[in-house]
């Protein structure tokens, strides 16, 4: 009702560009590019996953209300990683024993 | 008696303690989007320790994608997209009110979702085969790394196991909307359920999307 019909053509110019983008990293992923291939692998999946958030799940279209809870949800992960991560890569950077 | 009649004229399809139905659609949604919030963070938890040992174990973590079938995860990727394809579609048929077209885009769905859970029982039992099932019966190829591969397949098995059984969730999710489609449920003034189930499917599909790379891809050139 609220949101307008998308057209048909959309939906499959969106699913053919996932398809690609999974040709893509599995083809990245023969390649030796040291650490690149672990963020070339993470760029081409959160193309991917925006791809659907934002065409199949229809948040291009939705009130910002509805955006501002998405963005809030993938916002706290991005806390949980950050904390995390900041806790544990740093752990060696002083004179301590390790746990590892 | 007259006035009661007339406060309760609203469309079948609108509860009555909502304005109109766009207010009506617009609270599903965030609801369903504030239930997908908390899956976000359900799933970021195992997400964070997959990178927290990564990061401690990175050799180890590489050495394992050479057990991962790469093949069949690269299909089962394909059939998720193509699944969610199927969702958006019947989506759009259920906004149209094309009750046929909805109905068979969803058992589409339906079947691809299956094609997936068998692709991936295929796949538990090739880890059965080759003893990568975490615990006592535990064996890996690389002695140096058995303990902390083990971690891996761990998260391997919880990760997609989790994933899994969101599928079968979502498996009962669509005969239900089948169901209610059949028994002329759905107009195109009301179709919230396959609205809000297809956002649930889409959003499994995104969990798979990131599980792919994370556990197939990395340390493939090894």
């Amino acid at each position: 009702m609220s949101h307008p019909v998308v057209p048909i053509k959309v939906y499959v110019a969106v699913f053919l560009m996932l398809i690609a983008l999974t040709l893509t990293t599995v083809a990245v992923s023969k390649v030796e590019l040291g650490e690149y291939n672990f963020v070339v692998a993470m760029t081409i999946a959160v193309v991917k996953g925006t791809l659907v958030v934002l065409f199949f799940m229809h948040v291009r279209q939705s009130s910002a209300m509805t955006k501002l809870f998405v963005a809030a949800g993938f916002f706290w992960m991005a806390i949980l990683f950050v904390f995390t991560m900041s806790d544990y890569l740093s752990r060696g950077w002083l004179p301590a024993p390790g746990w590892w | 008696l007259a006035n009661s009649d007339i406060a309760l004229q609203h469309p079948a399809e609108l509860k009555h303690h909502f304005d109109d139905v766009e207010q009506q659609l617009e609270s599903s949604t965030l609801g369903m989007w504030i239930f997908l919030a908390t899956e976000i963070m359900f799933f970021g938890g195992m997400f964070c320790s997959y990178t927290i040992y990564r990061a401690a174990y990175p050799e180890a973590f590489a050495s394992t994608s050479r057990f991962m079938n790469v093949t069949i995860g690269g299909i089962n990727t394909a059939v998720l997209i193509c699944s969610s394809l199927t969702m958006a579609l019947a989506v759009r048929s259920a906004q149209l009110g094309q009750k046929k077209v909805l109905i068979w885009l969803l058992i589409l769905t339906l079947s691809l979702g299956c094609v997936f859970l068998g692709l991936k029982a295929v796949e538990y039992h090739e880890k059965w085969v080759d003893y990568h099932i975490p615990g006592p019966g535990f064996h890996y190829e690389d002695a140096r790394y058995a303990r902390q591969a083990q971690i891996l397949f761990y998260l391997y098995f919880a990760m997609t196991g989790l994933h899994a059984l969101h599928m079968v969730v979502g498996g009962g999710l669509l005969i239900a909307l089948i169901v209610m489609a059949a028994r002329n449920r759905f107009s195109a003034a009301w179709y919230t359920p396959v609205d809000m189930i297809g956002l649930y499917w889409h959003f499994v599909d995104i969990v798979w999307i990131f599980l792919f790379p994370l556990l197939y891809l990395i340390g493939h050139t090894k």
